[in-house]
């Protein structure tokens, strides 16, 4: 609330939220904030749940949660009815926002009281005066956000006041960006990045703009005509924008707006991201790594290491533009083996991480940091010799086979860079004799040719013979979520016939 | 000499400056601005103005430092006082921009 009340009074004026012509100002951003407030402060809500797609209320409400003292709690409208009562029901009592027309879907819960967003008041009433009655609490709760549930039953992450502070302070200039620019949020409220674009972009005093469903014609034609110049693309995203341009023909208009596109949140295949530095030759980009329960980015590869490695005739060097950059000031970045030792530089371990914006806390589970703060992020990864991090994917997702663990990303990172490859995941399945055998889901690029022959002799060739596949399987698509996670679980269901009975 | 909590606001006395408390050592601290003790917003006797000896002014959304860095506050709201404790003025701390990243 902090941050949005500097933001009011350093350009009330100037747009917040939405188009630039007609859209909310920072002034009336604050007012609709304290209408929230006035609101949850007049119930007994103990948070703040929202059940829509991103919208031009979405700040107001964020901030006026956090106006209340009461956290915000953004759920995965996309899910089924029956998963989304019972996220609902966890944090019960609260007061739930609808998108217009499906309030239905969250009603009669015990302790549940549903609100469309189409009936929320726009501003404080013109008699209240807007003064600041909020008080700053480090330890409370700021937002309550389920992790994706991948892997199981969703964990409820908890970002208080002091990690989500601590973040924009230590990776945000107040007031930096000019009155012309302008933010395009394509992921959704839920995703912890949606978050943080708010948060950001509101302490710079960019102008956010939301597409609250993702279709990359939209995309392009709103960067265009709203003359956007920053961006967050998941990778999956980043693939069908370049693809969109791809399309559009050799006269192509380009983005010549566009400043600043960062991406996160998912492995970037490597021909996507160099065709798109490519196509966007005068773009910035900015590859960030972060996870839910570290309050967003973590690493970050900026703008010239991405153009420096591309260029780069030095394999180390080059190789950077499929790393996760270097550690933010604020944060330490440390690999460690499975008994919690340090590892040497350029070997593969456990990926852990301390910094004051790291929460690493669920609700109902405590939290998950050791004594002297750091947290075990459950992926993988090794640091090069200048400190450059390449994530390899969850740990979870380590294919043992023989007793020698074996991670997936490896194996897909260099099967990324075959020509005719254009998505690949690797993934164990059962196998009597040795654990795990090695399969291998491949998407082929439409009219390439290639070989299981071919591709096993390139793993054979870059990394181990016990890297090799035992199978590769030629698939139409491989399984995202809608936040551009692979589904390694379905994907595994999917090929389960590949593996012994 | 009050107990300086991290998230604690408070305001000038001799213009319109208010920081919030970012990180504190601890024990008590007298945060100045303009030259004069700062108190809870609200809670003053707001009067004069600034020492001419601390008035080169607060800006908006910087932070500032004590020497050792053991002391950071926030400015909340920008005005003609300097910060300091004891005296001493604050300094701004810099910090290496990044490129935006959500």
């Amino acid at each position: 609330m902090m941050l949005l009340e500097m933001a009011a009074g350093g350009f009330a004026d100037r747009v917040a939220v939405g188009p630039r012509d007609g859209g909310l100002t920072f002034a009336e951003l604050f007012a609709g904030a304290g209408a929230v407030a006035d609101r949850l402060r007049s119930g007994d809500a103990e948070h703040l749940v929202l059940a829509d797609v991103s919208s031009e209320a979405l700040p107001a409400l964020l901030f006026g949660a956090s106006w209340a003292g009461v956290p915000f709690v953004p759920l995965n409208y996309r899910l089924p009815d029956e998963e989304l009562r019972t996220l609902a029901s966890r944090v019960s009592p609260a007061l739930a926002v609808t998108e217009p027309g499906t309030s239905g879907r969250l009603d009669g819960i015990a302790g549940i009281e549903t609100v469309d967003r189409g009936v929320l008041p726009k501003a404080l009433p013109e008699t209240r005066p807007v003064e600041h009655d909020w008080r700053f609490d480090g330890d409370d709760v700021a937002v309550l956000l389920f992790t994706s549930g991948t892997t199981g039953t969703p964990k409820a992450a908890i970002l208080r006041q002091r990690h989500l502070v601590a973040y924009i302070l230590g990776s945000v200039e107040f007031g930096a960006a000019g009155e012309e620019e302008a933010a395009l949020m394509s992921v959704p409220p839920y995703h912890v990045a949606g978050i943080a674009a708010i948060l950001s972009n509101v302490y710079a005093g960019r102008r956010v703009l939301q597409l609250p469903t993702f279709e990359p014609g939209a995309w392009i034609d709103l960067v265009r005509t709203e003359r956007v110049t920053n961006a967050m693309v998941v990778p999956t995203m980043l693939a069908r924008i370049v693809e969109h341009l791809d399309a559009e023909g050799p006269d192509p208009t380009g983005l010549p707006s566009l400043r600043s596109l960062s991406y996160g949140g998912g492995r970037m295949p490597q021909p996507v991201i160099e065709r798109a530095l490519e196509l966007l030759p005068d773009t910035r980009f900015v590859n960030a790594y972060g996870l839910t329960e570290t309050s967003s980015t973590v690493a970050l590869l900026g703008p010239d290491e991405h153009r420096d490695a591309i260029r780069s005739d030095d394999p180390a060097v080059r190789r950077r533009l499929s790393s996760a950059g270097r550690p933010l000031p604020g944060v330490e970045v440390s690999i460690r083996d499975e008994s919690g030792a340090e590892t040497p530089v350029g070997e593969p371990g456990d990926i852990w991480v301390r910094g004051e914006q790291v929460s690493g806390e669920y609700r109902d589970q405590g939290s998950k940091l050791t004594g002297d703060g750091w947290f075990p992020t459950n992926d993988g990864g090794w640091l090069d010799d200048d400190g450059y991090l390449f994530v390899t994917g969850r740990i979870d997702d380590v294919i043992v086979k023989g007793g020698q663990n074996i991670s997936p990303g490896e194996i897909e990172g260099v099967l990324l860079r075959h020509p005719a490859v254009a998505d690949v995941a690797a993934i164990g399945l059962l196998d009597h004799e040795w654990g795990e055998r090695i399969v291998v889901a491949v998407v082929a690029i439409t009219g390439a040719e290639t070989s299981t022959e071919e591709l096993c002799a390139l793993v054979r060739r870059e990394l181990r013979s016990n890297r090799m596949p035992d199978h590769v399987e030629f698939v139409d698509e491989l399984p995202y979520n809608d936040t551009g996670k692979l589904l390694r679980r379905v994907l595994r269901e999917q090929l389960a016939h590949l593996g012994d009975a | 000499m009050a107990e300086l909590t991290p998230g604690s606001r408070w305001a000038s006395q001799v213009c319109t400056t208010e920081v919030i408390v970012v990180r504190a050592p601890g024990g008590g601290i007298d945060l100045e601005c303009g030259g004069s003790p700062m108190a809870t917003p609200g809670e003053g006797d707001p009067n004069g103005s600034p020492d001419p000896a601390s008035a080169d002014g607060s800006q908006l959304g910087k932070r500032y430092v004590n020497d050792d860095d053991t002391l950071e506050i926030l400015c909340t709201k920008p005005g003609d006082g300097s910060l300091g404790v004891g005296g001493t003025l604050l300094g701004l701390k810099e910090a290496k921009p990044l490129p935006a990243s959500d």
